[in-house]
């Protein structure tokens, strides 16, 4: 596996909305500390579960754990947002905000960033695969986005 | 009159508690509620997979039933958020024994679980928070650092998904907008009179791409009210009877991140349940009225409710079938789009086909309309529930 693709906000922008931790969620968020994606297994029915939870939304088994995850996806459905959602991406209008599929068989809402600056919708398609990148967070964890692979 | 039968239909054929003598339980108000479930359906030899009725009145979000049924990975075809405090699950057993003793569900569960004594010494609010749910909702940790513009992002992802995977245009979908528009102009109540064009609709300002701001519904003020009571007695009262002919109901998840296929709503249970119990098939439908909080709401609705195949909505929908005249007049009072939507738009959808099957629609009224369907969608695509009316005719 490559290195960690940490990809900061802008400078001038303010900081996203925090996600707070739900007491299933924390191994995935002390995961991302390390830059780490980690998804929840319910070691009952061998399924990958998201977002996580307390007992397994097939067998409602309590056997699970945190497994790492490929850090790599698919574009499943994508929209470019004119003007920002909610005052956490304040000036970075457009972005592109996307349902991902793991190859683990989950769903993530997560943004596609790029390296180079900002993304809209003409520059990526449903299909397109993509990898996990990085956002630091004011408080040491990071948030889970995207990059075209 | 007492309607004896129900009498003995439905049975409880699992019980749990979770208690303890200290007075306080270790986890969360979700894992306790997953344990009781959990035990319970052991107790009764079930198993989750069984269940199709849910019924729960507490919730750290917006909509108790949905979250829980979400959390569960269930898509219950009968729900119930009832909340009258304690006496809630009281009231829950009797919708679910009413329910059952009809056939509308099959398994259902009432569950409860709150921790205020350790949710009070851990400070997370106190005695005061009643349901004392603490923890932050899903929504908050897992879609809103992304900032989507909600709700029309959600529908936008939907929208993207059924152009990708079947073709759908923006000017199919635009039809859809104009085609509720032209009955908004022949109601003189309705916020937005003016026909407008597909052009319109594709130069105005992108809300969330796809989506134009004419294929979101409007932001008003509004209220709305029904009454029902017996057939046996609405013959007796002043106006002719809308009967009830068929009813169905699906949920399917609470965040948009959570549907299983973007291009697939609940419809596709409550619709076929609500035919089914109706005894009739789209082709009987002379007017509906299917919720049109967005354009892409109607375009899979309209595939899901059977009107056409999954996929072809685009193509249906683009000779103006919806509109005045065509074969399948929808949104008469002009909709979510134009005539009001002050937020849930489903009571408006009850009221506008009760009037059409009574004749009382003047300019824009649908000629011998003897059957009506109102489609409601809740949340993001999340709730579906599906109603036939018809007249003293289709008795
Ligand atoms: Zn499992």
């Amino acid at each position: 596996m490559s290195e960690p693709l940490v990809i900061p906000a802008p400078d001038d922008a303010p900081d996203r909305q925090q996600p707070p931790i739900s007491p299933a969620a924390e191994p995935f968020w002390d995961a991302t500390r390390s830059c780490s994606l980690v998804i929840q297994w319910c070691r009952s029915c061998e399924r990958a579960i998201h977002f996580p939870r307390e007992a397994c939304p097939s067998c409602l088994g309590t056997d699970l754990e945190f497994r790492p995850a490929a850090g790599t996806g698919t574009v499943y459905a994508l929209s470019e947002m004119p003007s920002p959602g909610n005052a956490g991406m304040k000036g970075r209008a457009p972005y592109v905000v996307a349902l991902v599929d793991l190859p683990e068989g989950v769903r993530m809402l997560s943004s596609i960033v790029s390296a180079d600056g900002p993304v809209g919708a003409a520059d990526v398609a449903i299909g397109d695969p993509v990898r996990v990148a990085w956002e630091p967070l004011p408080d040491g964890r990071h948030l889970p986005v995207f990059v075209r692979a | 009159m007492v309607d004896r039968s129900m009498r003995g239909a439905a049975a409880i054929v699992g019980v749990a508690d979770a208690v303890s003598p200290t007075g306080e339980l270790d986890g969360t108000v979700r894992a306790l509620e997953v344990q009781v479930i959990r035990e319970a359906l052991d107790d009764a030899g079930l198993t989750i997979a069984d269940v199709d009725g849910l019924f729960t009145c507490t919730t750290p979000g917006w909509a108790a039933s949905l979250e829980l049924a979400e959390y569960l990975g269930i898509a219950p075809r009968w729900t119930d958020s009832t909340q009258t405090g304690g006496s809630s699950f009281e009231i829950h057993v009797q919708h679910a024994a009413a329910a059952i003793s009809l056939g509308l569900c099959d398994v259902a569960v009432v569950v409860y679980a709150a921790t205020p004594r350790s949710s009070f010494k851990k400070g997370a609010g106190g005695y005061t928070s009643r349901q004392s749910l603490p923890g932050p909702t899903p929504s908050a940790e897992w879609e809103q650092p992304y900032a989507m513009r909600m709700p029309m992002g959600a529908y936008a992802l939907a929208a993207s998904r059924h152009m990708h995977q079947f073709g759908t245009t923006a000017e199919q979908l635009a039809q859809i907008a104009v085609d509720t528009r032209t009955w908004a102009t022949m109601n003189p109540r309705a916020r937005l009179q003016d026909p407008i064009t597909i052009d319109d609709v594709l130069a105005s300002p992108v809300q969330a791409s796809p989506l134009h701001k004419l294929d979101c519904c409007l932001v008003t003020d509004g209220a709305g009210a029904v009454v029902l009571t017996s057939t046996e007695r609405a013959r007796t009262l002043r106006k002719p009877p809308a009967l009830v002919l068929g009813t169905g109901t699906c949920h399917t998840h609470a965040m948009i991140s959570e549907m299983p296929d973007l291009t697939t709503t609940g419809a596709a249970v409550s619709g076929p349940l609500a035919f089914a119990q109706a005894g009739l098939t789209p082709a009987d439908i002379d007017v509906a009225q299917i919720y049109d909080s967005f354009t892409i709401t109607v375009l899979l609705l309209l595939e899901d409710l059977g009107f056409c195949a999954k996929g072809e909505g685009g193509a249906y929908v683009a000779d103006g079938v919806l509109a005045p005249g065509g074969a399948l007049p929808a949104n008469t009072s002009g909709g979510g789009l134009a005539y009001t939507h002050p937020g849930m738009f489903g009571i408006f959808l009850l009221v506008e086909a009760v009037r059409q099957l009574r004749g009382e629609c003047g300019p824009r009224q649908v000629a011998g309309a003897e059957v009506a369907l109102a489609h409601g969608s809740g949340g993001v695509l999340s709730a579906m529930s599906t109603t036939i009316l018809g007249t003293e005719a289709t008795a």
